[in-house]
């Protein structure tokens, strides 16, 4: 606020802010609310669960939807909505401690390649096609296969695979970045590479590594219930949504909302992602 | 003469990546806390089974070595014993292989047949109530995992309607696409909605492109212009997209194949890391490594022979 006069110029050409914007987009907001949410059910799932999700009622087993037991009850009688209330904090810890390890190497690792270039690019390259030419699942699935199913073994297969996703986006990014001005300016004047690297060229090549990161949340929530139901992740009695809904898998006919219900938590949370995602992908586009 | 020449650049460039997947299967086991031919030999081996075993890996001698056994041994077919099956991998792979190429084949099929049309009203009705529908349901069709829409077309299609078989594989063909068909259909909504997506906004660049101006522009009738422009470049998106998401289809397929006990190589795999059967694990996943990189390589020998502008990158 320096010169008064720039500063009422600005205002007269002032283009909407990015929140202004945000707030005009109903599919972002209904993602931001969910998410929300989400977040909140998983930090304090006790005041939203109206039952004790482990308490065993032999006297209570697999009943219907009521209205004291939404999503019904399970076989030990344990209420079902209160057991997937509990398993918000178990699922979104996922999509947060499956990608985050992931999205910093990668982050790291595509910088290096895409500023160095020269053979450490050449073997990154190969590393990337040898890496995606395994199905995504059966290279994680291998991987827990060796370290033992359960939660953490599930969080460093993720990470093992996973990061070469966002190194390869980042490399591309860097790569382009660097062709800029300002970039040759670093040079020019003298900075050190890392300076370069780290403080010019990595906030203006992360937008797309963060719009990708909020994606690849939800996918890491759809992966890490697949796995739970497999097997390989979560271990029961844990209340995690893919657990709950292979503890009902045999009892389709008889009490299918054991399997059901658990999976609208899945669906909402991916969906909350997605949209955010797609919502930032909107609102970070360079504007004219 | 440019066709043989992008091909075969195109198979020198998968030498490098398939020694690297080598690699990184090898690797895979040695990453096994104690003795590789313990577990490799299974729980209930002999002492005499477990020295074979470490006679065969080689496992005295420095990695390099034990690598180049290995890899000799997989170029020669040699995928070692299952544990669980008692019988060479190879055996198991070839066993198994067929359902789940006909599997991933169908569930293609249906697909291209579920988001081709679906796509291509979306792009024409870009921004009507058509459109936003399409895309609604298809955005909640990508939050949902396969296990989940196997699961719910189980339950309600076959366990509550009886309309389909709740398992098992199927004898002559016909009776196969039967059994076969909530599986495919559970994998083709989930490719389906990742192939909708991109292929409505390729629909909606070629329908902006210049040269589909010009053609109206030029009178052609609508139908004409959609046929022969609009759908001839929505196959080569549909084609390269379905390619490069090969793995997930395969993904997918595992996951499938599990939910409704379809006898293939994903099932498989899930019993082999049950069992701790390491052989057969390292197998399949060197089955799928292969799989994926054999339709990388058609997908793109596809695309540069329906679009000659490929084969110069």
């Amino acid at each position: 606020m320096s010169d008064a006069t720039v500063s009422s110029t600005q205002a007269v050409v002032r283009k909407p802010g990015r929140l202004r914007l945000a707030l005009a987009k109903p599919g972002f907001m209904t993602g931001i609310a969910i998410i929300g949410a989400s977040v909140v059910l998983a930090l304090f799932p006790g005041l939203f669960a109206p039952h004790d999700p482990n308490f065993i009622d032999y006297m209570a087993v697999r009943q219907p939807p009521s209205w004291l037991h939404p999503f019904g009850t399970d076989l030990l009688g344990r209420d079902t909505f209160s057991r997937v209330i509990w398993a918000y904090s178990v699922n979104m810890q996922m999509a947060f401690l499956a990608t985050v390890f992931a999205l910093l190497i990668g982050v790291v690792v595509g910088a290096l390649v895409g500023y160095y270039r020269g053979i450490a690019d050449l073997v990154f390259g190969r590393v990337v096609d040898a890496i995606i030419t395994f199905p995504f699942l059966v290279l994680v699935i291998a991987v827990v296969a060796v370290l033992g199913p359960g939660l953490i073994n599930m969080y460093i297969a993720i990470t093992l695979v996973g990061w070469v996703y966002y190194a390869r986006l980042m490399r591309a990014e860097v790569i382009s970045q660097k062709a800029n001005d300002y970039a040759s300016a670093g040079i020019v004047m003298g900075y050190s590479d890392r300076r370069i690297i780290f403080r010019h060229l990595l906030p203006n090549a992360i937008t797309p590594i963060i719009v990708y990161w909020m994606t690849d949340m939800a996918l890491a929530i759809l992966l890490g219930s697949s796995l739970g139901y497999l097997g390989l992740g979560a271990q029961p009695p844990q209340a995690e949504w893919g657990v709950l809904i292979a503890e009902g898998r045999n009892f389709i006919t008889t009490a299918w909302w054991l399997s059901l219900m658990p999976g609208i938590a899945i669906v909402l949370t991916g969906l909350g992602f997605s949209l955010i995602g797609d919502g930032l992908a909107d609102l970070l586009r360079p504007r004219g | 003469m440019a066709g043989v020449q992008y091909t075969l650049n195109r198979l020198v460039l998968m030498i490098p990546t398939f020694f690297l997947v080598m690699i990184i299967i090898f690797l895979l086991v040695r990453l096994l806390p104690g003795d590789p031919a313990i577990a490799m030999a299974g729980d209930k081996a002999s002492d005499a089974d477990i020295a074979a075993i470490r006679d065969k890996l080689g496992l005295s001698a420095p990695l390099w070595t034990q690598f180049w056994l290995f890899l000799t041994n997989t170029l020669q077919g040699d995928l070692g014993r299952s544990i669980l099956a008692r019988a060479p991998v190879l055996d198991v792979v070839l066993a198994r292989l067929p359902t789940t190429l006909f599997l991933t084949i169908y569930a293609v099929t249906l697909s291209v047949l579920i988001a081709g049309p679906l796509a291509f009203l979306a792009a024409v009705n870009r921004g009507k109530w058509q459109d936003n529908l399409i895309r609604a349901v298809f955005q909640v069709g990508l939050s949902m995992p396969v296990f989940y829409i196997g699961l719910l077309l189980l339950t309600f299609l076959a366990a509550h309607l009886g309309l389909f078989p709740v398992g098992g594989y199927g004898e002559s063909f016909v009776d196969r696409l039967y059994h076969l068909f909530l599986p495919a259909v559970t994998v083709a909504l989930y490719t389906s909605a990742i192939l909708m997506r991109n292929l409505r906004s390729a629909i909606i660049e070629v329908i902006d492109a210049e040269y589909v101006q010009f053609a109206r522009a030029k009178g052609l009738p609508n139908r004409l212009i959609l046929g022969r422009h609009v759908l001839k470049n929505a196959l080569i998106s549909t084609v390269t997209l379905l390619g490069l998401s090969i793995g997930q289809l395969m993904s997918g397929t595992l996951v499938t194949e599990t939910v409704f006990a379809v006898p293939g190589l994903g099932r498989s795999m899930l019993e082999a890391i049950f069992a701790r059967d390491y052989p057969l694990i390292q197998g399949l996943t060197l089955t799928f490594a292969v799989l994926v990189s054999l339709v990388f390589l058609m997908t793109d020998l596809f695309q540069s022979w329906l679009d000659p502008r490929m084969r110069l990158t």
